[in-house]
């Protein structure tokens, strides 16, 4: 439905994204991950027609946008980062206010505006002003004013930033739900978990790049161990004799932290264990975790995902 | 077309909506001006008001009958609040602003005054004690002394009364000067002589009950003529208001400032992401500025009108003139409001620092446009700088539609100069503004 081919953006001498493609279809959500200062918002930008690329198109259903910019807006829904709302405007007046913008207007508008608050729950909220609303109900204000006229692409900009996990998981289920209806989306955030549980798949960007993209078990895939065991410890590990040993995939230290991948944690934690008590090495901390986007990142870059 | 059409509406009606439901701010944005045009107009001559009298201290230390017919004449004089006391006292008060100043006649002023009449000699001299912060008291109290004290003098000389002594001691003393030709001399007491005889058939008169002493008599040197003013006002019937100044000063001052509201407002639509949001949605960014310039005119101009309803309602402001020059005014003002905002927000970088900015520029906007005091009493230099100041058109074209009651043409060129003002300020807005977040 929406494809974006080598998008690229520059601010004076800095390029903020660099060649960034990626597509999405109907009934589809693909997740945009990557830390702070990616590229993310940029890139959601160009897609929806805010930012002119620098190079690059965004074609939807084969139709370049620059053809015909209007046209295209009309197809796609954005939910900014902020809460893009008029606090002492009413909720349906806000709904009817950005509603009136692609053109809709009497009944149809009202009809709309009613269905986007049903949609989000907020239908007996109708009359109240926002300001009046919990943070998590005005995130969902945010998303209902973005489906308004009903656009078949949806581009949701960190959505839920600073809301409690009941809203989330009411914005959650809503997005879900617009996914079963046929709508693509594409959802930046820099929340692994909530990539893993909303997305079909998932682009990795760090520094304007993507670095990686693939479904969520394709990007395990990539990864050389599918289970870790971190250990806090004193003294310095011989990493290179550690990785010898059987089951041992993977072996990193860094800041008195030992990470050891492996594919079978019930049996190989053990062994790395009594490895390094023979070696004398005090264990203070010792910690399990399965293969994530997190380490995933951290593989890819070094980094962690929220540096 | 129709959706453009929709979009303006639809973005209008959420400012007016949002403006006027904020009654606070409506209320207070309404009742600013109005009470401070109300408290200036108090100031600079409302209506029929009378102008208040200056207080004086007199201090009498001859008290003579001719400073005693100058204390009574200053007494009715109706510029002068006159209260006799001490010099201790008349400089205490002075000093405190109680007065703005104190006159004291010295001893034996009437005697010295009389017989200086005739000679540049050993002339009396009356102190001024005046308050410095009132400069402008000694002026007029100089102008009114003159006139008293020349006729309370020349009326002692002319008269007679008290056995003639002033006359008697002014002969005296000119046939006794060494300084006078015999021929300046000849012609003086040639003269003293016709005031004699004067005095000798005013004296007969007022014995029988005719002549000049019938019909007021000596009554020593009086102003040669009399003034009539007349405030010009294109309507004989109409009275000078001075509210219709400071209400149209007032009014472009603060209307300015709900200008600062807009540029403000639109900076902080644009942090809170709602300009992405309006952005993301098919329209231009010509038809966000047009909708933002659009319902601030509608607004700035209701405003107004708001405030003109007031005035003509409890501050007897009328428009005098063309009715259709008034409303041109407004809403070309209202439109100048507009641009003004988006100027701010163009030019702004965040609401905080913008706002400050704004403030100063409109101040000086109405300062320079006299808002505060009529241009009129600008320094002529200043008069033709503020030619510069949309403001100065601005309540120039609202004063002569309302108080100068002129025609529909004495409009025209304010109403074009605030069109121009606009259109500049609306260019250079969307020339420099940031549509980036």
């Amino acid at each position: 439905m929406l494809q974006a081919n080598q998008l690229t953006k520059t601010y004076g001498d800095h390029t903020v994204v660099a060649g960034v493609s990626l597509h999405v279809t109907a009934g589809e959500i693909i997740g945009l991950l990557g830390p702070n200062g990616a590229g993310k918002t940029t890139t959601i930008s160009m897609l929806c027609g805010l930012t002119p690329a620098d190079s690059g198109t965004v074609v939807i259903d084969g139709k370049s946008m620059h053809d015909d910019i209007n046209a295209a807006k009309r197809r796609i829904g954005l939910v900014p980062q902020d809460i893009a709302l008029y606090e002492t405007l009413s909720a349906i007046r806000n709904l009817e206010t950005f509603g009136a913008l692609y053109g809709l207007r009497g009944g149809e508008l009202k009809q709309r505006a009613g269905d986007a608050l049903e949609m989000v729950g907020l239908a007996d909220r109708a009359g109240d002003k926002p300001a009046t609303f919990s943070g998590g109900m005005k995130r969902r204000l945010n998303i209902a004013c973005a489906l308004v006229h009903n656009p078949d692409i949806l581009l949701l900009d960190e959505p839920t930033v600073g809301i409690d996990p009941q809203s989330r998981n009411a914005i959650f289920d809503n997005l879900e739900s617009l996914k079963a209806r046929g709508k693509a989306l594409i959802y930046t955030t820099h929340y692994m978990e909530e990539v893993e549980r909303l997305c079909d798949r998932v682009v990795i960007m760090d520094h304007g790049r993507v670095i990686a993209s693939d479904t969520l078990a394709g990007l395990y895939r990539q990864l050389p161990a599918a289970q870790s065991l971190t250990v806090e410890l004193e003294g310095t590990v011989n990493v290179t004799a550690l990785s010898r040993e059987a089951g041992v995939k993977n072996v990193q230290q860094q800041n008195g932290r030992l990470i050891v991948g492996m594919d079978d944690l019930a049996a190989t934690s053990a062994p790395v264990l009594a490895w390094l008590a023979a070696r004398g090495h005090r264990v203070n901390h010792i910690a399990s975790d399965r293969a994530n986007l997190e380490s995933l990142f951290l593989n890819l870059t070094g980094r962690q995902l929220r540096d | 077309m129709n959706i453009s059409m929709n979009a303006l509406r639809a973005l209008v009606r959420k400012d007016l909506i949002l403006y006027f439901s904020n009654r606070r701010s409506l209320l207070i944005t309404l009742l600013a001006p109005i009470l401070i045009a109300a408290f200036f107009g108090s100031l600079f001559g409302a209506g029929n008001a009378k102008p208040s009298r200056i207080p004086i201290a007199v201090v009498d230390l001859d008290n003579s009958a001719v400073t005693g017919k100058i204390v009574a004449a200053m007494q009715a004089d109706a510029t002068l609040d006159v209260q006799p006391m001490a010099e201790t006292a008349a400089r205490e008060l002075v000093l405190k602003g109680k007065m703005r100043a104190a006159v004291v006649f010295p001893a034996n002023f009437g005697a010295d005054a009389s017989r200086a009449m005739f000679r540049n000699i050993d002339k009396p001299q009356v102190r001024i004690d005046y308050d410095p912060s009132q400069s402008i008291t000694l002026q007029v109290v100089n102008g009114v002394l003159a006139q008293h004290i020349m006729k309370a003098v020349s009326q002692t000389m002319f008269s007679g009364d008290g056995a003639n002594p002033p006359l008697a001691s002014a002969r005296e003393d000119v046939g006794k000067s060494a300084a006078m030709s015999e021929t300046e001399k000849r012609d003086l007491l040639g003269l003293f002589d016709s005031v004699e005889r004067v005095q000798t058939r005013f004296s007969l008169d007022k014995t029988t009950g005719a002549g000049t002493a019938g019909k007021g008599g000596m009554g020593g040197f009086e102003l040669p003529f009399t003034t009539k003013a007349e405030a010009v006002m294109s309507n004989r019937d109409s009275k000078y208001n001075g509210y219709s100044q400071s209400f149209a000063g007032m009014s472009v001052q603060f209307i300015l400032f709900m200008g600062i509201d807009l540029g403000v407002g639109l900076l902080l639509a644009r942090r809170l992401g709602l300009w992405k949001r309006l952005r993301s949605a098919p329209i231009s960014r010509s038809l966000l500025l047009l909708s933002a310039m659009a319902s601030t005119t509608l607004i700035a101009s209701l405003l107004m009108l708001c405030i003109y309803a007031a005035a003509i309602a409890f501050f007897g402001v009328r428009i005098e003139g063309s009715i259709a020059g008034f409303l041109g005014m407004v809403l070309s003002f209202g439109l100048l409001t507009a641009t003004f905002g988006l100027l701010i927000a163009a030019l702004g970088k965040t609401p905080e620092a913008t706002r400050g900015l704004a403030v100063l520029a409109t101040l000086l906007l109405v300062m320079l446009g006299g808002a505060w005091v009529p241009s009129f009493i600008f320094p002529e230099w200043l008069q033709t700088v503020s030619l510069a100041i949309p403001t100065r058109w601005a309540i120039d074209g609202l004063t002569a539609m309302t108080w100068r009651g002129l025609d529909f043409s004495a409009a025209i060129a304010p109403i074009a100069a605030t069109l121009g003002f606009s259109l500049l300020f609306g260019a250079v807005a969307i020339w420099r503004f940031d549509w980036e977040e």
